[in-house]
């Protein structure tokens, strides 16, 4: 068991080490990318919020397998800035899940109830204030879960861009394969792998959502 | 319009949308016209790279893929509704050794990749002496996956619908499984029939995945296209025919969707209730 993973543990090691850079990466794009959508899609000008829809829709519906297929073939086509492949994984996924993080922050908004921020308004709050202390703190509790989803899928959804040369965690099983080893050791560790990434993740989805679950 | 963020503008609000509003469209029209002046100088406009589309061998070719795509669509999403029903069962069921595998199937099957599932099946089911071939390493993929998904959605469905109409039905001197076939489930359905077709989106989009070995659907199509050398190489071209395809095929399912989701809650309001089954973290809705 243990000695296919010593074996090789340099497939195992770069795998995973560049799942992880992946995922926070993204992560981290994803965020702030999505939630300026969200910021368009809420917005009281109309371009922005259509700019918004479109985007979604186009990005919700789209494989993300194309999108990383844009990214490795097309882009380069356009003659912009030559960048690694590494680099363009980040900005597929990031790409991709900007438009669920964009919808998960909408939603969120959209559960705060409008007399929360009318009546905030009655007594005088600015606009800065009734989004700090009234909007955002009610609006979290309800984004926070399915914002994990998002995060969960996103580390998982990393592994396509094994299709696309970025050895990470999804490279594994076809590199071992070509050593001839055996596979299903293999796919032992690589279950481990993530399991280990993904349980803390739903862990603190669980926590959040039963510690926050009481209020309204 | 009031909402959650802003009040009804008034007339300094409304000028300032309306210069917000002309430098949000100036942005995008900047954004559009960017884009359109890289393909236009690397010539993706050029009659060359889209002839492809007159052929009548290609275009018999892009239907064959995406025949090949909607086959594994098809054949994946039936067998994953099978699986997820049975799962669902299993688990709800009141013998532990039951429902202590579904569970540990169903957890297992949708903490681990999609594409680390079809690899698996793919190099190393042969091993175990498995020839599973292509479209069969994907659809099974598709299927584990999906249907432990779907699974806890009929679980979720199942447990929302009243108590009442479970007791009902023991009452009437229905045997459990019964109750379940011709009560419970036949309602859960019904309630869960929206997020099951946006998980039948989401398996769409995973036959995608069938690219990365080799499965020859709609991108391995647009591959090959992409690489003729007589049409100059058009692979943005096919990437933008591709993906209009499947956007169409998603936004159409996705419509179907918001349909029935429509018509649950009008049924919902004229009394004939079910009650809005909590499906959130249930279902994540946006694997790849």
């Amino acid at each position: 068991m243990i000695e296919l993973l010593v074996d090789n543990r340099d497939l195992f090691i770069t795998g995973f080490r560049n799942t992880i850079l992946l995922f926070l990466l993204a992560g981290v794009g994803a965020l702030l990318l999505g939630t300026l959508l969200a910021g368009m899609r809420v917005s009281p000008v109309p371009a922005l919020r259509l700019l918004g829809a479109g985007y979604v829709t186009i990005f919700r519906n789209t494989p993300l397998t194309l999108v990383f297929f844009f990214f490795a073939f097309a882009y380069p086509r356009l003659e912009l800035v030559d960048v690694s492949f590494f680099t363009r994984a980040v900005l597929a996924l990031i790409v991709y899940a900007a438009a669920f993080v964009c919808e998960v922050v909408r939603s969120g908004i959209n559960t705060v109830d409008v007399g929360q921020s009318e009546a905030s308004r009655a007594l005088g709050f600015t606009f800065t204030q009734t989004l700090t202390t009234i909007v955002i703190p009610q609006a979290i509790r309800s984004v926070v879960p399915p914002m994990t989803s998002v995060l969960i899928a996103l580390l998982k959804n990393t592994t396509i861009a094994a299709g696309f040369s970025v050895a990470e965690a999804g490279q594994i099983t076809p590199a071992l394969s070509e050593r001839g080893a055996p596979l299903l050791i293999g796919m032992f560790w690589i279950a481990i792998g993530f399991l280990v990434l993904i349980v803390p993740l739903t862990t603190a989805q669980r926590t959040l959502e039963k510690r926050w679950s009481v209020t309204r | 319009m009031s909402s959650v963020l802003y009040d009804l503008p008034g007339p300094r609000a409304r000028a300032r949308n309306k210069a917000f509003g002309l430098l949000a469209t100036l942005g995008i029209v900047a954004l559009a016209g960017f884009i359109s002046y890289r393909f236009w100088v690397t010539g993706q406009f050029e009659g060359a790279k889209w002839e492809w589309l007159l052929y009548k061998n290609l275009q018999l070719r892009l239907f064959a893929a995406l025949g090949a795509t909607l086959r594994a669509f098809v054949v994946g999403a039936l067998l994953a509704l099978v699986l997820g029903l049975l799962l669902a069962v299993a688990r709800l069921s009141e013998h532990a050794w039951l429902r202590t595998p579904a569970f540990a199937i169903v957890e297992f099957f949708r903490a681990i990749p999609l594409v680390i599932m079809i690899f698996f099946l793919f190099f190393a089911a042969p091993q175990a002496g498995l020839q599973l071939g292509l479209f069969w390493s994907l659809v099974m993929g598709l299927t584990l996956y999906n249907g432990s998904v779907l699974a806890e959605v009929f679980r979720a469905g199942v447990l929302a619908v009243p108590r009442g109409q479970r007791e009902a039905a023991y009452s009437l001197g229905m045997r459990k499984n019964q109750v379940m076939r011709a009560v419970l489930l036949p309602q859960a359905v019904r309630a869960m029939l929206p997020t099951i077709v946006s998980q039948l989106v989401v398996l769409l989009k995973d036959t995608a995945l069938g690219f990365l070995i080799t499965y020859q659907e709609l991108l391995f199509e647009a591959r090959y296209l992409g690489s003729l050398v007589e049409f100059e190489r058009p692979i943005i071209p096919t990437a933008l025919v591709i993906g209009a395809i499947y956007i169409t095929l998603c936004v159409a399912l996705s419509l179907l969707a918001g349909y029935l989701e429509r018509r649950n809650r009008r049924r919902r309001r004229s009394g004939r209730a079910l009650p809005t089954p909590d499906v959130r973290g249930v279902t994540a809705n946006l694997s790849a």
